[in-house]
């Protein structure tokens, strides 16, 4: 089975570009499923569901959805194999930015919009960065020269990964990000992930807020913190 | 190219002479520089570990990530060794299964309309220009550039993009002013004399607007037809993509013949999506879509092209009586001017 991680900030239009592809990838009768991970609440399977895709919902709650990535993926994986899936898509959204979500010989793809303005790609961290794929939407939306310094932008965050613009509306260019995940990484058949390693260490976190503290002040705080400084 | 360029040896006072555009990979990434006279390696070397987890990349990937970075400004800064002088469509098949006679070379300076029902499948042609389709979408057409078939390379490339699309619905969403944001597109296009750039711009797309705007006026306050006028000079000087797309534009506001025009002397393939009579009749050819293939290509006729002077009299006749109803005329006194 094929492992594609997806990820990018909330509303940039993740599931839309899925299920355009997975439509695509329906065609060619390739087994696709999606596990979505999201925080606090979606419908999303829904939508997954009503085109006949075998979808598993996990909700990180109050922790860290990244952390909660890592501590399952290995479980999706397993659960994509017993559906007999050809291809698992995992979904999460980026929150803080700083996320980072990719495993190493895992594909990977950030999904991002036109709409977050061009300064956005200077703000994202490993998420983009470090994307095999970013697929950009909400093209249609804005003027020619906003998509090309948009696109530039990211290029500039991300030198290495291949760039494309996606609108989860009509679908134009889902079939071009297919043929990029089978041109790209079929091939790559992912038993386990028990060993491997994140492409970027995680978002830290582990003080007393963490653990429930709610009360503010410097008796309060414990553990990982981090204060600002001033002149 | 790479790897021959030893930056890491250089200070990064000579790193920012050499690569101008260097200062957006720091910033890009979150890096301040403090000290230029300090080597390259020198500086990666000792950035804190901290410092790299908080801005999340790993200290052995910077120098590749500069490499790269330095590749892709380089190949935007030198411009493409590879000039498009037409574009081929072969036909494959439409929705219903049957084979698309046609196979049509589309050179720089023509201008084509495309005509046909919402959804008959204009998208999906556009689609297929600018992912240069190989037999391998759903309606399996192949596009030659050149009359060859190109680079499958060149597909994702952000820097080799083919179509560029001027559409009616688009919006601008930056918070800038005319100057501000031709400026920002010029400067992403590492282009010299971007004051020239920018002035030429806004004149000419002030030359294609029904009414006037300054270097000073928001972008987000921008009519229709100001900001289509906009859009039309600013890719016609500061998109590099060969092929430009224009998507319905029939609204007035703009002087459609002169906005074909600029983009006709610019070089570059114009295609027009529309159902305007007037524009549809500028093209020098037109493809007629339907049920997702192209079902006919008509070259415009010489009556056509009687016609459409005609067309484009009324068109002229019936902006009159826009500017007069709109300085508070009485319409009946514009008919009666006309009438004698």
């Amino acid at each position: 089975m094929m492992l594609i991680t997806v990820s990018g900030p909330p509303a940039s239009g993740k599931t839309a570009v899925i299920l355009k592809v997975i439509e695509t990838l329906q065609t060619k009768k390739i087994n696709t499923g999606v596990v979505k991970l999201d925080c606090l609440s979606t419908h999303d399977d829904i939508l997954y569901r009503k085109k006949g895709i075998e979808v598993k919902v996990g909700l990180a709650g109050n922790l860290c959805p990244d952390h909660y990535f890592v501590v399952n993926i290995e479980d999706c994986l397993q659960w994509g194999k017993r559906k007999n899936l050809d291809i698992l898509i995992s979904e999460s959204a980026g929150l803080c930015n700083r996320c980072s979500p990719y495993i190493k010989g895992v594909f990977s793809v950030c999904v991002i919009d036109n709409l977050m303005g061009v300064n956005a790609p200077k703000k994202i961290g490993p998420m983009l960065k470090l994307a095999d794929v970013v697929v950009i939407t909400k093209g249609d939306i804005v003027s020619q020269a906003e998509r090309e310094v948009f696109a530039f932008r990211v290029r500039q965050a991300n030198p290495k990964g291949i760039i494309i613009n996606v609108n989860g509306i009509t679908g134009q260019g889902a079939h071009e990000l297919c043929s990029l995940f089978l041109e790209n990484g079929l091939g790559e058949n992912v038993e386990s992930l028990t060993g491997r390693k994140l492409r970027f260490s995680m978002p830290a976190a582990l003080c007393s807020y963490c653990l429930g503290e709610t009360k503010i002040g410097e008796d309060f705080q414990m553990g990982n913190v981090r204060k600002m400084t001033f002149e | 190219m790479k790897g021959q360029r030893k930056i890491e040896r250089l200070t990064i006072k000579q790193l920012f002479r050499e690569y101008p555009y260097v200062g957006d990979f720091f910033t890009s990434i979150g890096l301040i520089v403090d000290d230029y006279w300090r080597i390259l390696q020198d500086y990666f070397d000792n950035l804190t570990d901290d410092n790299l987890q908080d801005i999340g990349i790993n200290r052995g990937d910077l120098l590749p990530q500069l490499n790269l970075f330095i590749d892709h400004m380089e190949q935007i800064r030198n411009g493409s060794d590879f000039e498009v002088e037409s574009i081929t469509i072969l036909g494959g098949y439409n929705k219903l299964g049957e084979k698309e006679d046609v196979n049509i070379t589309i050179k720089r300076g023509e201008i084509v309309s495309i005509v046909g029902p919402t959804g008959s499948g204009k998208s999906r042609l556009l689609a297929d220009i600018e992912w240069m389709a190989q037999n391998d979408t759903p309606t399996r057409r192949q596009i030659f550039l050149n009359e060859k078939v190109p680079d499958k390379s060149k597909r994702f490339s952000v820097e080799y993009k083919l179509v560029a699309q001027l559409s009616q619905n688009m919006n601008f969403i930056m918070d800038l002013t005319v100057a501000e944001f031709v400026r920002m597109h010029a400067e992403s296009r590492l282009v010299e004399n971007v004051d020239k750039l920018v002035k030429e711009i806004i004149e000419q797309g002030n030359s294609l607007a029904g009414e006037g705007f300054t270097y000073d006026t928001p972008v987000t306050s921008l009519s229709g037809g100001q900001s289509r006028a906009l859009m039309v000079a600013d890719t016609a000087f500061l998109s590099n993509s060969p092929i430009i797309l224009i998507d319905e534009l029939e609204n007035a506001g703009i002087d459609k013949k002169r906005a074909l025009d600029l983009l006709v002397k610019k070089e570059k393939i114009v295609l027009v999506a529309t159902h305007d009579p007037i524009l549809a009749l500028m093209g020098h050819r037109r493809l007629v879509i339907k049920d997702g293939g192209i079902s006919r290509v008509v070259n415009t006729t010489a009556k056509e092209k009687k016609n459409l002077v005609l067309l484009r009299k009324w068109d002229a006749e019936l902006l009159k009586i826009r500017e007069s109803l709109r300085k508070g005329g009485i319409i009946e006194e514009v008919f009666w001017e006309y009438n004698k």
